[in-house]
């Protein structure tokens, strides 16, 4: 993929050059400069905490929780082992910006990390990749020799009493391990199922012990705030939602690929960077915030700015900030039945509504999208959806039953002609 | 103390108590499948979700922590609309077929689905089906009917110790499966069929033979190890159909070891004998009950007369109950007989103590030991139940520590582990209490040789387990107690229980060893070494009960009178004169006094098969018959209260008598560890088929070494091997055991296979068959 616009992750890297991804160049365009700040201005744990609040960045693998609180969680005097885990987990259908970070600008992933294990007191961390990017997770290896050759990463860092350990660690692909729980068991070499909580990863973590699990994105915006100070950063976007934040554009667009823009630019800017509609084809619906999150219809969408408060607003959420982009050929009935038959197919199995649930659910949509749906069908699927939404142990029965939801509210009319004519009214369009 | 108001109802509960334990402890009943009280929180079925006040979603009672002040609703709009969408997400891929399904009228399922379900199926789609699995002779699958409640799997890795069941695959494919090629093979492993809520997994051997409902149920007692766990015993037309736990926490929790659960088996077997039968000129004939009594009481007379009191003696296996074996102990003492003997499987019987052996303490007590040390034990397949209850003790923080002639896996961690050559159990066990004296700087008892050499790391590893710790245990196991120096070996023992504090124990090998004690049912000693004349054998197989089986079976044969009180017709046909045919405990009322000194009483559950009556009937009326005095008890109970008068408590002891001399031996050459195994130790489980087909069953019949001696001996696993013991003879298949020292050949005792041989522990002899 490409990266079209840079914010905060990617300030200042030069793509053209092939070696932008490595130390030396990421300390000429200021890397390392953060940690360096904290170590040699002795800037205390809280301090760094307080920085984090103020930034008001928040958490960007999906749930938007704010970064400083989370880290404020950690007990920070607890006597034993604790870990700092980074999710690169990224399986979301739509998302692959976890990925470019880790390709392009690897050391400000490792900074964030430093810094988080500094601000908490960890000494240990994993970064947990996804497992179909093998050469990302390479990469991110070889940038991980850089960073202990250069005295970033270690015992001792930088000559002083703070050690912090960080080790590259890949899955095999399986989108539950993404779920923050799952990726714990999936690292203690567990099969990768949610765990029930409470407890907490803070209090509960890897291994049983405290820890604190964070999006790649959210360790890479990290050296930034703390260079340039929490405000700068919240001034990047807009109040309660700071900074600026990787979309990753897929869709009926000229030029999809990742955009790294403020939080708060409207919509229609976005669509603009990204060269328009392709093929000049009009903008049918939008899914905001990856395949989990609810469809928006075009209308809708061009009113919103893309920021977590007005995409919820609106009715849907930012998640990882995956913007999938349809076109007026598109068939909703098709697009359902892809959407239901992946979380379908990544459902883990362990709890009784999503294991049950899923597969009803994509069904019932292949059925109906092979011209075999019935008149009851769409109030089923709603009923289902509600007997798996809230019920389950982890989100992966939520986000499975939000995109059903989403297309039944906006989209209703297709599914009751597709189940009426037994074929799409867009087949003569695609 | 937390405040929790459940459906309006005030309650207080201890920090850390769930919503589900707030609710079970006033009796409030929240549909569930995956919690189960002795198994982590899964919390994945969500059949439990509840109402929380504040909570914006319904909350899974099992996994939910009280809050101070918190209201929870258990029938609410919210509770019960989550609760129904959860029973209907189970049952769309459930086989509605309950008619057809074992589980029928016993299925957790099928019970909610009464409350919870709807009377047709929303679900108009392809069912799931699933391929059933293997898991042995004892548990029987139906695989798609699983709902993956995951109890099944938390309980071979919680309770088990090994877990032989996983969950494969994803989503709606999940399946739950052994290891490719394997079965389950745990000693407790039929548990998992009363665990699954549904008809995944159902017993094997009862599978399709009765419906529920149609079973009566009847408490009972195991008649198999010291442990005396309580038994369901479910009955149908006077058969015994099947045995479940009874549950009692301070003996069996709610579980049952397979053999409690699977031998009821041999109670129906075509072996059993229904009318008493006299040899009468090498001819077997049918007699009846009166015929045969005079005939038992003019041979025993005859033989007294003739060749003298010391002719005659009885033999009986701990596994009769205190009624028998007391009016046994009357009867012999009413003809002058001084030799009744029940430790049939014992070697040595020179060990004196002060009042009968028994475990040192409860159950309950022993597993909240900070320490336990087991000597010569392969406490797995000796005790099944107690070995789990140690290994959640391990969990908890006990340390366990092991000086044994064999390195079996425990399932649990060891804290430290000596292994020896069995016949220098002995010397081991004296090196761990060099190492303490040591340690805490003391003497040696002036009657145990201090042995020569240094103390090897593993002995000094042993001493440091028990060494300071407040709450410890010696525990002595079968092969301790059938060890030819079982008295040097309990001394050594009791010096290392002395010196750290420790309470001693003996795990009692059968249902009533501790009874037989309290009766005085073991003054015969070896009486097969020097052949008597005649023999009365209670419940007493001579090959398969007696440690050197072909010395007795030799002695039997010989004999002139051989009186036999079986259940079964095979090995009594073979040898004996007369044989009066006895009921099994399952077709009597008796006592056994379990190791901890409980004793439980029970009752028949079945009528006895055909002429059969129980034995303190037929030990009543030969006394009778006899015209002895005090014969005249017309309830069992009677009999019982005469032979235990008083509190068990008091005549309890491990004390030793009088002090022993522990002598350091040299051993050289090859040496037999004969432990009896687990589905041979009694006639009802070496009569149940299912458990003959058992993995146990399998490793029973071979021939076993470590690689370096059987390298030296010219063989390889998969051999077949000749084995000989003074002059008997065994052919087996041979297999590696990692965990034996060098020179030790393993080869279970009163096996079919194995029967011929001589000693438990004793020179053998092997060569490629």
């Amino acid at each position: 993929m490409t990266v079209y616009a840079k914010g905060v992750v990617f300030e200042g890297v030069d793509f053209d050059n092939p070696n932008h991804w490595r130390l030396e160049e990421y300390v000429k365009r200021g890397g390392y400069a953060a940690l360096k700040k904290i170590l040699n201005e002795k800037i205390t744990q809280d301090e760094v905490i307080a920085e984090m609040k103020t930034s008001s960045l928040r958490g960007r693998g999906g749930a938007g929780f704010p970064t400083g609180l989370k880290w404020s969680f950690m007990p920070r005097n607890f006597p034993g082992q604790k870990y700092l885990v980074c999710n690169t987990d990224e399986g979301e259908p739509g998302t692959f910006k976890d990925l470019d970070i880790i390709v392009s600008n690897p050391h400000a992933l490792i900074e964030g990390m430093i810094i988080g294990g500094y601000a908490m007191g960890i000494t240990v961390g994993y970064n947990y990749i996804h497992g179909e990017v093998f050469e990302a997770y390479q990469r991110f290896e070889e940038a991980l020799e850089e960073a202990r050759a250069a005295g970033f990463l270690g015992d001792n860092i930088l000559g002083t009493d703070f050690c912090f350990q960080l080790h590259a660690h890949h899955g095999y692909g399986a989108y539950i391990c993404g779920e923050e729980t799952a990726l714990l068991e999936s690292l203690e070499g567990k099969k990768g199922q949610p765990r029930f909580k409470p407890p907490f990863p803070a209090s509960y973590g890897l291994y049983g012990k405290p820890t604190t699990i964070n999006n790649t994105e959210t360790f890479a915006s990290v050296p930034y705030i703390i260079r340039e100070g929490g405000q700068k950063f919240l001034e990047l976007g807009k109040p309660n939602n700071g900074g600026t934040k990787l979309f990753s554009v897929s869709g009926h667009v000229n030029r999809p690929g990742n955009y790294e823009i403020p939080l708060g630019t409207p919509f229609a800017d976005l669509l603009e960077m990204c060269g328009g509609m392709r093929g000049g084809k009009k903008l049918k619906a939008v899914i905001p915030g990856g395949s989990s999150a609810p469809v928006l219809p075009a209308d809708i969408m061009m009113q919103c700015t893309m920021d977590y408060d007005s995409i919820a607003k609106a009715g849907s959420m930012l998640g990882s900030g995956a913007v999938i982009v349809m076109d007026e050929t598109v068939c909703m009935v098709s697009a359902l039945e892809r959407l239901s038959y992946f979380y379908h197919e990544e459902s883990c199995g362990q709890c009784t509504p999503c294991r049950e649930g899923t597969g009803w659910l994509y069904r019932i949509v292949h059925r109906i999208a092979h011209g075999e749906g019935r008149p009851e069908d769409l109030d089923l699927l709603a009923s289902i959806g509600d007997n798996i939404a809230g019920r389950t142990i982890c989100a992966l029965g939520d986000a499975a039953v939000f995109p059903v939801r989403g297309m039944l509210k906006h989209f209703r009319s297709e599914f009751e002609y597709m189940i009426e004519h037994g074929q799409s009214q867009f087949a003569a369009l695609s | 103390m937390l405040e929790i108001e459940i459906d309006g109802k005030k309650l207080t509960v201890p920090s850390g108590s769930t919503v589900m334990d707030a609710a079970n402890s006033i009796g409030v009943h929240i549909p569930h499948f995956c919690y189960h009280k002795k198994l982590s929180i899964a919390a994945n079925c969500r059949m439990c979700l509840v109402q929380v006040e504040k909570a914006p979603k319904p909350l899974p009672a099992c996994a939910t922590p009280v809050t101070d002040g918190m209201k929870v609703f258990t029938h609410s709009d919210q509770a019960v609309t989550a609760q129904k969408g959860v029973m209907e997400f189970l049952l769309i891929n459930h086989p509605l077929d309950c008619p057809i399904c074992d589980q029928g009228g016993e299925c957790q399922l099928q019970d909610l689905a009464v409350g919870y379900g709807q009377s047709g199926s929303r679900y108009q789609e392809e069912k799931r089906v699933v391929a059933n699995k293997d898991l042995g002779p004892l548990i029987s699958t139906d695989m798609t009917r699983c709902i993956h409640c995951s109890r099944c799997v938390r309980f071979t890795e919680e309770i088990a110790g090994y877990q032989e069941l996983g969950m494969a695959n994803r989503g709606e494919f999940t399946e739950v499966l052994p290891f490719i090629g394997k079965t389950v093979n745990s000693e407790i492993s039929g548990n998992v069929i009363d665990l699954c809520p549904v008809g995944a997994l159902t017993s094997k051997p009862f599978r399709y033979s009765a419906r529920t409902w149609e079973l009566s149920r009847r408490k009972s007692v195991s008649p198999h190890d010291g442990l005396g766990a309580n038994l369901v015993v479910q009955v149908k037309n006077h058969k015994v159909m099947r045995v479940l736990p009874l549950e009692n926490e301070a003996i069996n929790e709610c579980w049952l070891a397979d053999r409690d659960r699977f031998s009821y088996e041999a109670l129906n077997s075509e072996e059993r004998i229904t009318k008493p039968m006299i040899k009468q000129g090498g001819v077997w004939q049918e007699a009846d009950w009166q015929t045969a009594l005079e005939f038992v009481a003019n041979g025993l007379k005859g033989v007294i007369a003739e060749h003298g009191r010391d002719a005659v003696a009885a033999v009986a296996t701990p596994h009769s109950t205190v009624e028998e074996l007391f009016l046994l102990r009357k009867l012999m003492s009413g003809l002058g007989v001084d030799a009744v003997e029940t430790r049939l499987r014992a070697a040595d019987f020179s060990l004196k103590t002060a009042g009968a052996t028994w475990l040192g303490q409860s159950i309950a007590d022993l597993a909240a030991s900070d320490a336990v040390l087991v000597i010569g034990s392969t406490l797995r397949k000796e005790q099944p139940l107690l070995a789990q209850r140690l290994r959640q003790s391990v969990k908890k923080g006990m340390q366990l520590a092991v000086i044994n002639p064999h390195g079996d896996d425990l399932l649990t961690a060891k804290a430290a582990e000596l292994v020896v050559r069995p016949d220098q159990l002995v010397e081991g066990v004296v090196q761990v209490l060099r190492a303490l004296a040591e340690v805490k700087g003391i003497a040696l008892q002036p009657n145990i040789e201090n042995g020569s050499g240094d103390i090897p790391a593993e002995a000094r590893a042993v001493a440091a387990v028990l060494a300071g710790k407040e709450k410890a245990a010696v525990l002595l196991g079968n092969i301790a107690q059938q060890h030819p120096r079982y008295a040097e070996i309990y001394a050594a023992a009791a010096a290392i229980a002395e010196a750290t504090g420790a309470k001693l124990g003996v795990m009692s090998e059968a249902a009533n060893s501790v009874g037989a004690q309290l009766v005085g049912a073991e003054t015969g000693g070896d009486v097969f070494a020097k052949p008597r004349q005649a023999y009365f054998m209670l419940n007493a197989e001579a090959e398969f009960d007696v440690q050197n089986g072909a010395q007795a079976l030799a002695a039997v044969q010989k004999a002139k009178l051989v009186v036999a009180l079986s259940s079964f017709s095979s090995c009594a046909l073979e040898h004996a004169d007369v044989i009066l045919p006895v009921s099994p405990f399952s077709e009597t009322s008796g006592t056994f006094v379990n190791m901890e000194g409980r004793a439980q009483s029970f009752n028949g559950v079945v009528r006895p098969l055909g002429e059969t009556r129980p034995a303190w009937k037929v030990l009543r009326v030969l006394g009778n018959v006899l015209g002895f005095a005090g014969f005249d008890y017309t309830t069992s109970e009677e009999i019982r209260d005469e032979a235990l008068a008083g509190e068990i408590g008091p005549r309890l002891s491990n004390a030793l008598a009088a002090p022993v001399a522990v002598k350091a031996q040299a051993a050289s050459g090859l040496v037999r560890l004969g432990e009896v195994s687990i589905y041979q130790a009694d006639m009802l489980s070496r009569r149940a088929p299912s458990l003959q087909k058992t993995a146990d069953a399998a490793v029973a019949a071979q021939l076993r070494a470590n690689a370096a001696t059987l390298a030296k001996l010219g063989l390889a696993a998969g051999d077949r091997a000749r084995a000989e013991q003074a002059g008997g003879v065994a052919e087996l298949a041979v297999a590696v055991d990692a965990g034996l020292a060098d020179d030790v050949i393993r080869v279970s005792a009163n096996h079919p296979l194995t029967r011929a041989l001589a000693g438990h522990v004793a020179a053998i002899t092997v060569a490629k068959a």
